[in-house]
């Protein structure tokens, strides 16, 4: 079965629009009902995407509550984010990329050291891009979100395939220019997301651009 | 390394099936871990107890490695970019660590409902409670429970994903042999996994029994498996400068 699904929305009718820069952080409310694009511009551009429950931040994304409740690695057209608390935050309900992934998490100064060299420490990574946005946004401060709340994030449009023999790899994109995934907000949700700033493997395409956020009213 | 003997064991602590325990562990100590009925589930997480915002990454973990599961030769990563703990020794061959915990739902939704006042000790028992009773004896909370490991279950992929519980994965006897490499908060629960394919709530039992390793040396078949290994050991031997 095809996940690829397309979208019948018009960019024209959202009621955000707005372009987050590569290496940039981003954050915003996205109310129940409401309808969550991301675009990819100029393709193969991994999206580090993390959600909390507007109402109650400590309810957030669980990576593997959504595997293991679907008995699914990948996420596409109908799969549901899940919390840690086993409700649904969001459904996937349109995908021209076909998959994505959230085995890979976000990367760190700290596991840059470790994956490529310890001379790398001082390059841009998620996890400051993360650090940053709970610092500055309105939607995280008077939350009191830190490090702590940092859980296994979904990466959209990234390809991380692993094998029947449990072999995991950072395998070339599958998206491309004016690939998006398209959600359904299942509760009120706060989205932090980094643009991924990586230089070190193919999860950008060695470069990182950027991508468009948009949302519709139901 | 002195690996493990049976005349040099420290203290040893049998988790009955679906229970629950928490302990410091200090550097430099292992623990042989053993599924004493087979078809045991133990959901394990790690913390600094120094910095306890620092703890086990299970997508670190994979990635520095390229690996979607664990055994010889694979260490467990915290956020920190700092080896937490190694498997120096493994029986079994397959630890999942992409599956989560249950929670009391799923488990009554999946073996229904045995409460202490009908039960007794052997109320049914989930993974996500029992390691939330563990975590807040430190002070900590739904928010310090992140992805953890399973050790003994076995979960495999087809090409599009989709999931399949590995039944009969650990026999009775099996064992996995763990060493610490920082002082380590160990939380763990002996509930089964969530995608257990058994009908029936019946956790097995797990031993752990405690002996002194020492450090990883220049020849640590863990610190040599990759070297991206190689490194997380510097930055954790580093902390201890």
């Amino acid at each position: 079965m095809s996940t690829i699904v397309e979208s019948k929305l018009d960019p024209k009718n959202a009621v955000l629009s707005q372009v987050c820069n590569a290496g940039d952080p981003w954050m915003a409310e996205v109310k129940k009902g409401q309808i969550f694009r991301i675009l990819d511009l100029e393709g193969n551009q991994a999206v580090d995407t993390l959600f909390y429950s507007s109402a109650d931040p400590e309810e957030r994304y669980s990576a593997t509550d959504t595997i293991a409740r679907q008995a699914k690695l990948y996420l596409t057209t109908g799969s549901v984010l899940y919390s840690n608390e086993g409700n649904p935050m969001l459904t996937i309900v349109a995908d021209t990329c076909g998959r994505h992934d959230t085995l890979g998490g976000a990367c760190a100064a700290e596991s840059n050291t470790v994956r490529y060299a310890l001379e790398k420490r001082p390059m841009h990574s998620c996890r400051d891009s993360f650090m940053h946005a709970l610092n500055h946004c309105d939607c995280a401060t008077h939350r009191h979100m830190s490090k702590r709340d940092i859980t296994a994030n979904i990466n959209f449009f990234m390809n991380v395939p692993v094998t029947a023999d449990g072999g995991l790899s950072f395998a070339d994109g599958i998206s491309a220019p004016g690939k998006y995934v398209e959600m359904r907000a299942e509760m009120d949700v706060v989205v932090l997301i980094s643009n991924c700033p990586q230089l070190n493997n193919p999860c950008n395409a060695y470069n990182p651009t950027p991508v468009q956020l948009l949302v519709w009213n139901s | 390394m002195t690996t493990f003997d049976n005349n040099k064991i420290l203290w040893e602590e049998v988790i009955p099936g679906g229970n629950h325990w928490s302990g410091l562990i200090r550097r430099g100590t292992a623990l042989r871990m053993t599924d004493l009925e087979g078809g045991a589930n133990l959901s394990a997480l790690f913390y600094n107890p120094e910095d306890k915002l620092e703890r086990y990454n299970m997508p670190d973990t994979l990635k520095a490695q390229h690996t979607a599961f664990l055994t010889t030769g694979n260490v467990c990563y915290s956020d920190m970019g700092r080896v937490m703990c190694s498997i120096i020794g493994d029986s079994v061959g397959w630890h999942d660590t992409i599956c989560g915990i249950s929670d009391a739902a799923m488990v009554e939704a999946k073996y229904g409902k045995a409460n202490f006042q009908t039960h007794r000790n052997e109320m049914y028992r989930n993974g996500k409670d029992g390691l939330l009773v563990e975590l807040a004896k430190y002070g900590l909370g739904k928010r310090d429970l992140v992805a953890n490991v399973n050790f003994f279950s076995k979960v495999i992929p087809d090409e599009a994903g989709n999931l399949s519980f590995v039944a009969g994965n650990s026999k009775a006897g099996s064992y996995v042999d763990v060493r610490f490499d920082m002082n380590v908060l160990l939380v763990v629960s002996a509930a089964p996994h969530t995608l257990d394919s058994k009908s029936t709530y019946s956790p097995a039992a797990v031993k752990l029994s405690a002996w002194h390793a020492g450090l990883a040396e220049a020849d640590d078949l863990c610190r040599n498996n990759c070297q991206q290994n190689g490194r997380g050991f510097i930055n954790t031997e580093r902390y201890y400068l």
